[in-house]
């Protein structure tokens, strides 16, 4: 290949990819301009750079505390999914009995049912246990996070399940003749094992629980709880567009998706591959 | 240890998932079942009455379901080609010699990791306002319009902007397909001068069939299953137009309050679903018999 075509296709792919992102560029300059700059030119770069849609943008979706709900409801969520799945996947592997296999069967299986199908039962439910037990599952952010488990249980014990399999049992039997409990050979010798694992199950459970906007929708009603989905929502919907604000408040909803994808982004390309494969 | 012992440390791993989950699947799916057979306007002080399968029965004459499920059908199909076409077409741009490939996977994901809802807000933009300015602008009014006030035309926009989601992941299915063949298959090929074209079609490609049954079958299942997107792009309009299967339970069951109605709805949703998933497996595994 010569020195000038190398550089053309080099040239070509670097643009090309870019060229992909034009909605994103267009989203982005179309945040700093004022009306008039706007609809005389949506492709070209702003004339002006200010940054009062932020400013209203963030104040009308009351960005700060839905950015605070989200992390709150992301990583608790996460942290119980990648705890109570790993455990229990651990226990059906090695306890390898009837009871172990209908409970992984059972897992699988539900794997199948779209969200649409268990929603509406699913407040039905939560509705009735917090009349009789008085257990706040409705409109809280407790409530949210239990479902949210619920739900991304399937997938992480069935990668866990997968994975716990090719570590072969002798480690922890010598570790259980020298007297040590189940805890202690899961938390000291297994679970560090997992950890390629666990770095999937926490990447595909972020972008899920982060990115999910039914469930949130449907369960939590006070303004104050709402996550970046639910205030976005909201964002849209009560105000006349100004499509300057919106693209603002759209830019700042996907800022934190950025920066986590600049930090993680080998495992979560990797992350994303094993969970589709699987 | 003794046996009971043993029971112990089982429930103690197992138990606290197993109640949160059934919870939240298990019961829920077999109280939504039970619902299907009943007719209820989702009022806890206005009665449900047992209708057996009547709910199912009213589905087959249903002609706006009939409608969204063949919406639903044109909209997968359309975006199963789509964003496998990208998908592949990224992926091998991506494994090739050249330095910016790691620049372009990176940019290639991307979309992925936005949530549907706000992609479908960003591209409403897009679709709507900023095409009918470059349309003035260009005066090529003929493709660049308000896409979303019609009817076609809206849906087209709904199969771009999940496609445009969709193609980074199933580059990196694809990808790992690519990298899994063989160097030297490649070299020998070419040392015998086979040229790039007959390199894919009769290398590549037979060994891709792996990948392409997973991401075709992903898209699929995602396709069917779409609501975000849907919902921040078209909301189902212009008149109906987009209102593909997931938004019209959602609308069925807390729009018109049919709660029996709209859970029937669901269920036969859920059928569905199940269905091409299974068939998924089947074929997956199939084919990883014959590889």
């Amino acid at each position: 290949m010569s020195f000038f075509k190398r550089y053309l296709k080099e040239f070509m792919l670097a643009f090309g990819s870019l060229l992909f992102l034009s909605p994103i560029y267009i989203m982005f300059v179309n945040s700093f301009k004022d009306r008039s700059q706007l609809y005389e030119n949506v492709l070209a770069l702003p004339e002006t750079l200010t940054f009062e849609h932020y400013i209203r943008a963030m104040d009308r979706m009351n960005f700060g505390l839905a950015f605070f709900n989200s992390m709150v409801i992301t990583v608790i969520s996460v942290f119980f999914i990648v705890i109570l799945s790993s455990m229990t996947a651990w226990m059906l592997v090695r306890k390898d009995n009837v009871w172990s296999r209908i409970i992984f069967m059972t897992l699988i299986a539900t794997m199948l049912i779209p969200f649409q199908t268990i929603m509406m039962p699913l407040l039905q439910l939560m509705d009735q246990i917090m009349q009789t037990t008085g257990i706040p599952m409705l409109n809280t952010r407790g409530g949210l996070i239990f479902m949210h488990i619920g739900f991304n249980a399937s997938l992480a014990v069935f990668l866990y399940h997968g994975f716990i399999k090719s570590i072969p049992i002798s480690l922890e039997e010598s570790a259980e003749i020298d007297g040590a409990n189940k805890l202690t050979v899961f938390w000291k010798i297994i679970f560090p094992i997992l950890k390629p694992i666990t770095v999937t199950v926490i990447i595909l459970n972020v972008i899920q629980i982060w990115n999910d906007y039914l469930l949130p929708s449907l369960v939590l009603t006070d303004k104050d709880l709402r996550t970046i989905p639910l205030a976005t929502f909201y964002f849209f919907g009560e105000f006349t567009i100004q499509w300057n604000q919106a693209m603002a408040g759209l830019v700042l909803t996907i800022i934190p998706v950025v920066i986590f994808y600049v930090f993680a982004q080998k495992h979560i390309i990797r992350g994303i591959g094993e969970g589709a494969v699987k | 240890m003794n046996k009971h012992h043993n029971k112990f440390w089982y429930l103690l791993f197992t138990l606290p998932l197993i109640i949160i989950f059934a919870t939240v699947v298990l019961i829920p799916f077999f109280i939504g079942l039970f619902y299907s057979f009943f007719e209820w306007d989702g009022f806890s002080n206005n009665p449900m009455v047992y209708v057996g399968i009547d709910n199912y029965i009213a589905l087959l004459d249903d002609g706006r379901f009939g409608q969204s499920a063949w919406l639903t059908l044109k909209f997968t199909i359309m975006s199963l080609i789509l964003v496998n076409v990208l998908g592949l077409g990224f992926a091998l741009l991506v494994t090739s010699a050249l330095k910016s490939t790691n620049f372009a996977r990176t940019m290639f994901f991307m979309p992925n990791l936005i949530g549907g809802l706000i992609l479908g807000y960003i591209w409403q933009f897009i679709f709507s306002d900023a095409f009918r300015i470059i349309g003035d602008l260009t005066g090529n009014e003929r493709i660049f319009f308000n896409w979303l006030n019609d009817t076609d035309f809206a849906m087209y926009a709904l199969v771009i902007v999940f496609s445009w989601q969709m193609a980074g992941y199933m580059m990196i299915i694809y990808i790992a397909g690519i990298q899994s063949i063989p160097g030297e298959v490649m070299e020998s090929a070419q040392i015998d001068g086979a040229n790039y074209w007959q390199r894919f079609k009769n290398i590549v490609f037979p060994l891709l069939m792996p990948a392409l049954t997973i991401s075709l079958f992903l898209t699929l299942s995602f396709g069917f299953k779409i609501y975000d997107t849907n919902l921040s792009l078209t909301g189902g309009g212009p008149a109906l137009s987009t209102e593909l299967l997931a938004m019209q339970i959602y609308n069925e069951i807390f729009g018109y309050n049919n709660y029996g109605y709209g859970q029937a709805k669901a269920i036969v949703f859920f059928i569905v679903i199940a269905t091409i998933t299974l068939t998924q497996v089947y074929v997956t595994k199939k084919r990883e018999v014959e590889m």
